[in-house]
């Protein structure tokens, strides 16, 4: 991991998000809300050597240990991530991404006559997973099924 | 009673057990022809139609009345005047202050659930978008009912628009409740039903099948359910020619059928049935029509809790 090794630092605690698939990385961060206005020292790597998927993303966050309610939404678009806490520059837990039974308010649903894409009304979103492989997430409001690759064009801007 | 102060926003949202509930005490309003009946006069039931329908509209209006209990409301046009640009959960804030429970019809899927989310009252669905009729399935379930004495064992046609039609998808999701012997879904590839609705199908086990012409299937049909299939889902005006051709209704059809069949249509209907069938001891859907008022009367009467 030598060209990681030249572009950032260890952190002594936080979060190491790992292995996003090239590209995704400011995807991961939309979707963990963080904008950079919070504070956090963030490191982004993009386009890294890796040996499990050829290139990869790194996100480090620093002082900021991610729960599992959060990390779990990054399985959306990155189902290869691993989350990695730190505390004193030591890994203390290591967990994988799981896609979570509900997701409220991060997709937008692609049913033009589905009452969530109503301009006027104030509603949030609501999805329930239907299937777990192949990953299927079901509207709760208008029925429409959406298939596991669609959703990171239906990430709600 | 089970549905006292409930929203009814899919017919999956009751049981067997309260739909044939629901149908013994329409049995009840049936076989007391037109009485009148003082057993909701402190209730108001709003009608908010954001859509037009007839039907719907003055059955549940006439149910309602006949009950003893008052209506308020708008439709079609009026909506829009009514709601100015209002969201809907302001308008379904107002109804809910002012009545006892919200019939709500609206071009939106989901615009029911919304409704039932905001309203304290109880929200019956009287049609959102293409997949849910509640009530509507009710009365066709009460209508097999009826003709068959049962559900069960019956092998029933889904024909026409299954993919638009929000009275097809409505009773499709209606039958897993109970056993039909076979399902066929007859439609031209274009109008298939719904994948969302398949999945539940399978899900509930129904035994189904898909098919692009009534002719393959009439000899084995009990009930063959009719939708109509508008012309402004094909943008090509000679495919829809071709396509209506092939879905009419004709008598000649239904002799190729069992004795007893049956044709059903949630109305209104304009030439997917030929005239002649309406004078045929085929035609059972101005009868369904007739009982949409016992059967809402029913289903009133059970969401307000009063016995009857
Ligand atoms: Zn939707």
């Amino acid at each position: 991991m030598k060209e990681e090794r030249l572009t950032v630092s260890k952190i002594r605690s936080g979060t190491v998000i790992d292995h996003i698939p090239a590209g995704k990385a400011l995807h991961v961060l939309r979707i963990l809300g963080i904008t950079g206005s919070e504070g956090y020292r963030t490191a982004v790597l993009m386009n890294v050597e890796s040996r499990k998927l050829g290139r990869k993303d790194i996100v480090k966050i620093e002082h900021k240990k991610l729960g599992e309610d959060e990390t779990n939404l990054l399985a959306l678009i990155a189902p290869t991530a691993t989350i990695n806490i730190v505390e004193g520059y030591e890994i203390v837990e290591k967990r994988r991404v799981r896609i979570p039974e509900r997701i409220r308010r991060l997709l937008t649903c692609p049913n033009p006559t589905c009452i969530t894409r109503s301009s006027r009304e104030d509603v949030v979103t609501s999805f329930k997973l239907v299937s777990r492989d192949p990953v299927i997430l079901q509207c709760e409001y208008c029925g429409t099924m959406v298939r596991g690759e669609e959703l990171e064009n239906l990430l709600t801007k | 009673m089970g549905l006292k102060g409930r929203d009814v926003v899919s017919i999956l949202d009751l049981t067997r057990g309260e739909l044939e509930a629901l149908f013994e005490t329409a049995d009840k309003f049936d076989r007391r022809g037109r009485a009148r009946y003082r057993l909701l006069e402190d209730k108001v039931l709003a009608l908010a139609f954001f859509e037009p329908s007839t039907r719907t509209r003055l059955s549940f209006e006439t149910a309602m009345k006949r009950l003893g209990g008052e209506t308020i409301g708008f439709a079609g046009a009026e909506a829009t005047s009514v709601a100015k640009g209002e969201s809907l959960t302001d308008t379904i804030r107002m109804l809910d202050s002012y009545a006892d429970a919200i019939v709500l019809r609206h071009r939106y899927e989901g615009a029911a659930k919304l409704a039932a989310e905001v309203a304290e009252n109880p929200v019956i669905n009287g049609g959102d978008g293409r997949q849910h009729h509640p009530t509507q399935s009710m009365i066709d379930l009460y209508t097999i009912r009826r003709l068959f004495g049962t559900i069960d064992g019956l092998n029933i046609a889904l024909a026409g628009d299954l993919r638009y039609a929000r009275t097809a998808a409505s009773l499709a999701l209606a039958l897993t409740l109970f056993r039909p012997r076979h399902l066929y879904l007859v439609s031209p590839p274009q109008l298939t039903m719904r994948p969302e609705v398949l999945r539940v199908l399978d899900e509930a086990g129904v035994r189904y099948s898909v098919h692009g012409s009534l002719d393959d299937v009439v000899e084995e049909l009990d009930v063959i359910y009719v939708t109509r299939i508008q012309k402004e889902r094909f943008p090509d005006p000679m495919e829809y020619e071709k396509v209506r051709g092939s879905y009419r209704i004709t008598l000649d059809l239904l002799k190729k059928g069992r004795k007893g069949l049956k044709v059903l249509h949630p109305l209104p209907k304009v030439d997917e049935i030929e005239l002649a069938v309406d004078h045929s001891e085929y035609a059972a859907y101005f009868q369904q029509a007739a009982w949409g008022v016992p059967v809402r009367m029913a289903l009133l009467t059970h969401i307000f809790g009063v016995e009857v």
